[in-house]
């Protein structure tokens, strides 16, 4: 990145946050709501608060909350953000407005894409490209797929296609030249010949952001990154200033899609690593709660109002995937955590289709109007209304909305909707919706585990958002989880993943060789190259580490194969005969399949960098809270709560009151401030000692 | 399956064909990842289902499996447990796994290899696993199979009918000698075949799973329940399209022997009690080359169309019960040993959902395009790499423009209809075959006029860099352009152009041609097919032509001759008074 300079505070050591830092604080912007946890080490108290997120500049958002907060904002020594700034820019196409240098012949490859359609079935649909056709500009040059250059690139040509974009108004430029991962020679040279007419910093160049083939991908890619890295920056630089007006001077980091944090001085220039920041925070939070509760292997689960994210943690390191694509035609080759969304959430709504099924969405009432209870003119039954009306939701402790409705025009409404057709009653009809709406989000979750040679049996189901832990327990069952854990702050997940997130990162390197043809020395000295560049990036952080830890894996396939299977590498030498070994274990484990004749081939390089930042102690996190003695101080409240056909007197307790070590067999109900926690018949949940509630599934069968 | 079949509870039912359809997307994920050919790993050209244990009905088949394969997977089943009541094949025990891929016994083309695995609770057939996949040779006259000069199916490759591959769980090394001995590059397709085992064996723990939780007669009436819904819900569907009968057609250039295009005559008649009768009388008499169509690709072809229009309806035989295709005996959609196939699955199909397009967009223009490019696209090159010491072929697969509709313009580069196949990046072809491409490129003015345009076809040029080679051509819509729709304008036409010694030529058959010697530095150029236009095109809005022309999808000609909009050369904008009345005057000359 040496031709760049950097916009914004230049990092120098007086601004490193101090050594172990003490009070940190994590800031999530959402949707609907900006969540913050302060953990306060020198008293040993984490404070946490949700307001709701000003959309027009979130940055009002972020300071308002950290105005609010429990500690001066001159006394926090390190913020840690996780924004959908990118995100929410590239889904609703408030993008800056964009250029691309390319390879004559080849300024179509963007919009062509790979021959595909938006459905397997329906011939509708469309795809409009990030960079408009008139805005791709064709310059002689050429590099061959060897790495040899048959054409150098015609520098007068690229500073002319420069400034035409320039007076265009384009923003930001793109460089896309083929075969540019294999030598950058030719890209490197537009680079600079564009830098010297180019009014701004906001050039990508896709070798730069992603050193792999596929020129569709790779094109796509780094058009992502220039349409959001000015949006990006305007708004790091934003909350800088305002930050800066409220006291805290120091650099702030941010959280990227891989589940690391980097610089907010950096953060722009790769924008794009920070799509899927917030679902990546909330699975980085459940990792580290679990493992801070000994479980290693969890599936998360994070449900909110319109949709679902699931994602896999084995050993406590969540999985990371290079080949996300944020929605039709948009691939997104960096990468970034693994996690599969469903479009099914609290406010999916309830109906029967033609052929007389119930069905749940894929139309939500969202959170405006949202479900019928709300009283904000929703009149389609939704998930959370089939929950209300089963009592598992408090009709009484639900958020104060003008107009709130009572429980019988939610029950008419799903006797209209779904009961009359089914002809059930509104009780078993919200049964019913609960029960299809479970088995979807199942789907999911088998599709991350089961589908990809996981057994759910090994796992944890980690339930956050503010609908997850309604549901959990239904759903583990239906999978054979053993075991449900729900955090102490299931709605703050992600915030807290700010704040214990760590520095990362990651590194691929493409070789694409038989493992018998390979130099083991080379090997080796692709990955020291990686380990050297990102100490490096490390170091220049404004962050001190406690540590640095490095995996290294490998892309591996059958020699022949076209999909791969990452194998996590040994430290220590590289052994060709290992390698095979590695990977016909992995391979079998997945396909139970074994080819003892086929050679595997090494496809890619991979090594991720991980800055370790000192901990907080979130036990803190119930060292405030005033517990209860007994389970019985806890109790709110007694309420009939229909379960498996039929209504069962539930107690209802505060989850903030429960005892640490509690104790409580299924059915229960705990309700606090963020979410509610059922646990069904046959089930036990007690309290870990951390503040988490762990419910452990019971054998009997029941709906 | 006795006949006193409870009534199910509705949500087991849908708890019951979610768990079934989720099985499926499991076998086709784990036959797709764990296979070695790209025309499998990539392509998904493949499909897995459930199918009855009585006459092989389709139960529930994968939403990823290739679309070809809608109704063909229940044929081929179907033929493989008459066949074993007939005696023709050996019986079934627990854990044998039959192959076949003779296209006449409910198949497409050969080297579609269906495996059909019978899934046994209680020491009885519940229902049959099956899968097809697509093996990248199978014999035959040319690498790949695709021999467009084929005049019968011998000259196509190896043909077995339903053998047990698999005998308790066992593979049968002696049947696969014989199969490797016959086909090329057979050291990698033991690989594909334990894919394709492997995702039989996923999908039958899955299902002894399912049938264990909710007990076998509750997923039998579920499975009965699903079927008797998808007939009532496909019903619904037909009721919406006008009573009588509606006509389409549609063209295949030639079958690649005999010089002269192939007519797909269709009538369909909505009857009053709501259903659909398909009727290709009238249609091409079976030709001397490859564009014959077997009867089960031929259903296939209708129920895919069908689907793409109704896209909401499950994959289930219900689905098809309310459609009646009457025989086309005596056409070149029912081909009979020993018509040679092989291009039924790829482009004669296609041309069959065409004329089902063409005939429905007439009784129900919201819910059909105009005709989409609907070529496969297939450019296989094959060749000695002397820089590598190692015969290669590539298969440059390419898309067109989708039909203009009433929601919008047709999709450019869309996929083929038949199928879901992503094509290879450049960067990969390069990498692994001696071709530099020259040009990649969208095919500006190739999206047929309307008031809705067709999508735009793609414009490639690959030169070969190194040794010697052939080219073969298998694709279509090269005499034709896909079919305009309501007064809009056809497509433009595909075309080859092959630069050999600096002599450029076209194929004689246009868009069909075997092995054309090539030598380093002949250059092969393309260009598909542009989508159908839908509605008139001087009803298109001015400014959405003015778009158009500045993103350089058309010219400033094309924009006065193809739509009547008037624009200023300099600053793009539209003349609103000239174009007015050019538009007038078009309309009052009508």
């Amino acid at each position: 990145m040496t031709s760049r300079t950097l916009f914004g505070t230049p990092v120098s050591d007086p601004l490193k946050s101090k050594d172990g830092a003490r009070v940190i604080a994590g800031v999530d912007v959402g949707g609907t709501f900006t969540d913050l946890v302060i953990v306060d080490q020198h008293r040993r108290a984490i404070s946490v608060l949700k307001t709701p997120t000003t959309a027009a500049d979130p940055s009002m958002g972020v300071v308002k909350a950290l105005a609010e907060g429990s500690v001066p904002v001159h006394e926090i020594d390190l913020i840690i953000h996780g924004t959908t700034a990118t995100t929410n820019a590239l889904l609703q196409r408030r993008l800056a407005k964009i250029g691309m240098i390319t390879t004559a012949g080849f300024r179509d490859v963007i919009e062509l894409g790979r021959r595909t359609r938006p459905q397997a079935y329906g011939l509708f649909g469309s795809y409009v490209p990030l960079v408009p056709r008139n805005l791709r500009l064709e310059v002689d040059e050429r590099t061959l797929a060897d790495g040899s250059i048959r054409n150098a690139v015609d520098i007068d040509q690229v500073i002319d296609a420069a400034e035409t974009l320039k007076e265009a108004g384009c923003e930001a430029l793109v460089i896309h030249f083929l075969h540019s991962y294999k030598n950058p020679k030719n890209e490197e040279a537009a680079l600079e010949a564009a830098a010297t007419v180019w009014p701004n910093n906001y050039i990508t160049a896709g070798h730069r952001l992603l050193s792999e083939p596929r020129e569709f991908e790779r094109g796509v890619t780094a058009s992502v990154n220039a349409a959001v890295e000015p949006v990006l920056e305007r708004y790091i630089n934003r909350l800088r200033v305002a930050l800066h007006q409220s006291g805290y001077a120091r650099d702030y980091l941010v959280m990227a899609g891989n589940g690391g944090t980097t610089s907010s001085a950096h953060v722009s220039r790769e924008a794009a690593k920070t799509v899927m920041s917030g679902p990546a925070s909330g699975v980085i939070a459940a990792a580290y709660t679990a493992s801070e509760a000994g479980l290693g292997n969890i599936i998360t689960y994070d449900m909110g109002g319109t949709s679902t994210d699931v994602a896999l943690v084995r050993g406590s390191k969540p999985l990371v995937s290079n080949e996300i694509a944020l929605e039709y035609g948009m691939p997104i080759h960096l990468p970034m955590v693994d996690v599969h969304t469903v479009g099914a959430g609290g406010g999916s709504i309830a109906h029967i289709d033609e052929a007389g099924l119930l069905r749940i969405g894929p139309q939500s009432a969202g959170s405006d109007p949202g479900p019928i209870f709300y009283g904000r003119g929703g009149d389609r039954p939704t998930i959370s209304d089939a929950n209300l009306l089963l009592g598992r939701l408090n009709s009484k402790r639900l958020p104060a909305f003008d107009d709130a409705v009572d429980v019988d025009a939610v029950a008419a409404a799903i006797m209209r909707d779904v009961g009359d057709g089914l002809d059930l009653d509104a009780a078993a009809a919200a049964e019913a919706i609960l029960h299809v709406a479970n088995l979807k989000m199942a789907g999911a979750i088998r599709m991350v585990s089961v589908a990809k040679g996981h057994d759910p049996r090994d796992f944890t189901l980690f339930a956050f958002g503010g609908a997850g832990p309604l549901h959990a327990a239904a759903i583990a069952r239906e999978l054979a989880i053993p075991r449900v854990l729900v955090p102490a702050l299931p709605g703050l997940t992600n915030a807290l993943g700010c704040a214990v997130a760590d520095l990362r990162h990651d590194f691929v390197t493409g070789l694409n060789l038989p493992v018998a043809n390979l130099d083991e020395a080379h090997v080796e000295a692709v990955l020291q190259t990686h380990v050297d560049t990102g100490r490096r990036m490390l170091e220049a952080e404004a962050v001190e580490l406690r540590g640095v830890t490095v995996e290294h894996s490998a892309d591996m396939q059958f020699v022949g194969q076209t999909h791969l299977i990452n194998v996590p590498l040994p430290t220590g030498g590289i052994d060709r005969q290992v390698l095979q070994e590695l990977f016909e274990d992995a391979y079998f484990a997945r396909f139970q399949v074994r080819l003892p004749n086929v050679e595997a081939n090494l496809v890619a390089l991979n090594s991720s960098l991980i800055g370790l930042r000192s901990k907080p102690d979130v036990t803190a996190l119930n060292l405030s809270a005033d517990h209860a003695d007994r389970v019985e101080g806890a109790l709110l409240d007694q309420r009939p709560v229909h379960f498996g056909g039929r209504w069962m007197d539930t107690p209802i307790y505060d989850r903030a009151r429960l005892p640490l070590d509690a104790v409580v067999d299924g059915p229960a109900i705990f309700e606090q401030l963020d979410t509610t926690t059922v646990v069904t018949p046959d089930d036990r949940a007690f309290g870990d000692g951390l503040g988490n509630i762990v419910i452990e599934i019971g054998q009997a069968g029941h709906e | 399956m006795s006949k006193q079949v409870s009534p199910i509870d509705p949500v087991t039912l849908t708890v019951i064909q979610a768990g079934l359809e989720q099985i499926c997307d499991e076998m086709d994920l784990t036959f797709s990842r764990a296979a070695f050919s790209p025309i499998i790993a990539e392509a998904d050209d493949r499909s897995d289902g459930i199918y009855a244990a009585r006459d092989g009905a389709l139960i529930a088949q994968g939403i990823h499996g290739l679309p070809v394969f809608v109704g063909t997977m229940q044929a081929s089943t179907a033929t493989i447990i008459k066949m074993i009541a007939e005696g023709r094949c050996l019986p079934p025990e627990d854990g044998d796994i039959y192959a076949v891929n003779d296209p006449y016994l409910g198949g497409t083309h050969l080297m579609d290899v269906r495996f059909a695995m019978p899934f046994y609770r209680k020491g009885k057939i519940a229902c049959w696993l099956s899968n097809v996949g697509h093996w990248p040779d199978i014999g035959g006259a040319v690498p790949g199979g695709f021999s467009a000069s084929a005049t019968a199916v011998e000259q196509e490759g190896l043909r077995f009918p339903p053998i047990k591959l698999f005998k308790r769980d066992e593979l049968d090394t002696e049947l696969l000698a014989v199969i490797f001995s016959n086909i090329r590059v057979p050291e990698q397709r033991i690989g594909d075949i334990k894919a394709q085992y492997a995702a039989l064996k996923v999908g039958a723990e899955r299902l002894h799973t399912l049938f264990d939780r909710y007990g076998d007669d509750v997923v039998h009436a579920a499975i009965a329940e699903v079927r008797s819904r998808a007939a009532k819900q496909m019903r619904a569907a037909i009721a919406t399209i006008p009573e009588g009968v509606w006509r389409g057609e549609a063209f295949i250039d030639s079958d690649g022997i005999v010089d002269e295009p192939l007519r797909i005559a269709l009538a369909v008649e909505r009857t009053a009690d709501r259903r659909l009768v398909f009727d290709f009388a009238g249609s091409s008499p079976p030709c001397a080359g490859p564009m014959n169509c077997v009867l089960a690709t031929t259903h296939s072809a209708v129920y895919l169309a069908m689907r793409h229009i109704f896209p909401e309806i499950p994959l289930s035989a219900g689905a098809f019960e309310p459609m009646e295709i009457a025989d086309p005996f005596g056409t070149f959609l029912d081909a009979r040993y020993p018509r040679p196939v092989s291009g039924c699955a790829a482009e004669v199909s296609q041309r069959i959902a065409e004329s089902v397009f063409s005939a429905l967009v007439k009784a129900i223009p919201d819910k059909v395009t105009a005709a989409p490019a609907g070529t496969s696209g297939n450019f296989a090159l094959g060749g000695d790499d002397p820089s590598v010491g190692r015969d290669y072929v590539m298969y440059q697969i390419s898309g067109g423009g989708y039909g203009g509709y009433a929601g919008g313009d047709g999709l450019t580069n869309g996929c083929s209809t038949i199928g879901i196949s992503k094509s290879p990046p450049i960067e990969i072809s390069e990498q692994v075959f001696p071709v530099l491409f020259h040009r990649y490129a969208l095919r500006e003015g190739s999206g047929g006029a309307g008031r809705a345009r067709g999508g735009f076809g793609v414009d490639y040029e690959v030169e070969l860099l190194r040794g010697n080679a052939q080219a073969s051509f298998v694709m279509d819509h090269g005499r034709f352009g896909p079919q305009g729709a309501l007064g809009g304008s056809d497509g433009a036409p595909g075309t080859i152009h092959v630069n050999r010694g600096g002599h450029v030529f076209q194929p004689p058959h246009i868009t069909k041609a075997q092995d054309i010697p090539l030598t380093a530095g002949d250059r092969v150029a393309v260009q598909t097919p542009g989508g159908g236009g839908y509605g008139p095109a001087f009803e298109r809005p001015s400014e959405a032509v003015a778009a158009d022309v500045a993103l350089g999808y058309y010219t400033v000609e094309q924009a006065r001759d193809l739509f009547g909009v008037v624009l200023d050369r300099t600053s793009g904008k539209v003349r609103v008074d000239e174009t007015d009345a050019l538009r007038r005057h078009a309309q009052s000359a009508a």
